[in-house]
């Protein structure tokens, strides 16, 4: 178990060192540089995000996710979403990325994120400004606090999960852990993320999540079926450490039809 | 903290039953200018709770929004300046957020609600 959590551990100390090299050498751009944030344009531009000691910094996850919702910008655009909102939004990273590449737009949504880390909220401030984007930031526990009020109304959510299979005491634990810790086959917080998701969902609203192949991604979808939802993988990228997904849901009337032909093949998956 | 997030915003305590509308205490308001979006208002109109915001509004120091509204006065435009005021312009930047039952205090600072509970609150 441990070496597996160490792995996005590990990933983070690297990009660090990457990331810190960045800021020193800013004043000479190099064009290699200058090009691969001329591609980037679109989204966060990482010499520009934020970051603390007790912050997750963007990585392959981030970047599979942002890259995700680029190649299903058209869509995106088409979909006018009144709210956006991610739910763990670390460094800031993904949130701001989308609200880069929709800002072309005249009609600009209500962002809204939430983080249970206190610093990672502050981050998510300081790299929004620096991109000069805007979201509202709730300092919260997935999205306690909203489900009443925000229920049925989230047209586009996005959520990266500390999905990393942990022991089960070190989920919920405070600062940069809170980013990685998923409890057993990391779907702690998955499992109670998908809910909330739900909750929050508006009838045309669309989920992009992260998983890893260990937190059994068809599963997910399985039971999201149950409640409705049609899924795809719209992202599918190995990495030296692990094999992430990432996975579109959208609200389906069809799928409830098909509930039956789900018990089968929920038999099928069990068996 | 925009208004518009007050509106979103329940108490979320263990056994409280009805956590809406939080109550505001202001130690400091700040007012940032927002683009003035038509589509976005009308859009909002249907979610926020009106009577909410004019207290909110009006707790915050800005007592321009009538005390009830319908969706007839999205045509005028006075009316749609002041909604766009109160509800994107009008940050709570320090202050707190009272539970209506509990009383328990979710202090904003930085303009950063924290809605995170006590370990006997969840």
């Amino acid at each position: 178990m441990e070496s597996h959590y160490t792995c996005r551990a590990a990933a983070v100390f690297h990009y660090s060192l990457y990331s810190v090299g960045g800021r020193v050498g800013s004043g000479r751009v190099t064009s290699r540089k200058r090009s691969y944030l001329k591609m980037l344009s679109r989204t966060a531009k990482i010499p520009l995000v934020s970051s603390h000691p007790e912050v997750y910094e963007p990585c392959d996850d981030s970047f599979a996710l942002v890259d995700a919702l680029l190649a299903d910008r058209t869509n995106l655009l088409q979909h006018h979403p009144s709210i956006c909102m991610e739910i763990g939004c670390g460094s800031g990273y993904v949130i701001t990325s989308l609200a880069v590449m929709l800002g072309d737009e005249e009609f600009v949504p209500y962002y809204i994120a939430t983080d249970i880390n206190p610093h990672a909220i502050k981050v998510t401030r300081e790299t929004m400004d620096a991109h000069g984007v805007y979201a509202e930031l709730v300092n919260t526990d997935i999205t306690s606090g909203l489900e009443k009020r925000l229920a049925r109304s989230v047209d586009v959510l996005v959520v990266n999960p500390p999905y990393v299979p942990t022991p089960e005491d070190e989920v919920g634990c405070e600062g940069i852990m809170s980013a990685w810790a998923g409890g057993e086959n990391g779907r702690s917080v998955i499992d109670k993320i998908l809910p909330a998701a739900n909750n929050l969902l508006s009838d045309r609203g669309w989920l992009y999540m992260v998983t890893l192949t260990a937190n059994n991604p068809s599963e997910i979808c399985l039971e999201m079926r149950k409640k409705g939802y049609a899924s795809r993988i719209i992202l599918q990228r190995s990495t030296e450490e692990e094999s992430l997904h990432i996975i579109k849901f959208w609200r389906d009337s069809d799928s409830q039809l098909e509930l039956k032909n789900l018990d089968y093949w929920t038999k099928m998956v069990r068996n | 903290m925009r208004l518009l997030t007050h509106n979103m915003l329940s108490s979320n305590i263990k056994g409280v039953a009805n956590g809406f509308p939080l109550k505001i205490e202001v130690v400091k308001v700040v007012e940032k200018e927002v683009d003035f979006n038509i589509d976005f208002l009308k859009n909002m109109f249907h979610k926020v709770e009106w009577k909410a915001l004019a207290e909110a509004s009006t707790t915050m120091g800005y007592p321009e929004l009538p005390e009830n509204a319908d969706a007839s006065m999205l045509d005028a435009d006075d009316f749609l300046h002041k909604f766009h005021h109160a509800l994107l312009e009008l940050h709570l930047e320090e202050g707190a957020l009272v539970c209506p039952e509990t009383g328990r205090k979710f202090p904003v600072q930085k303009g950063i609600p924290n809605m995170l509970l006590h370990e006997d609150e969840v």
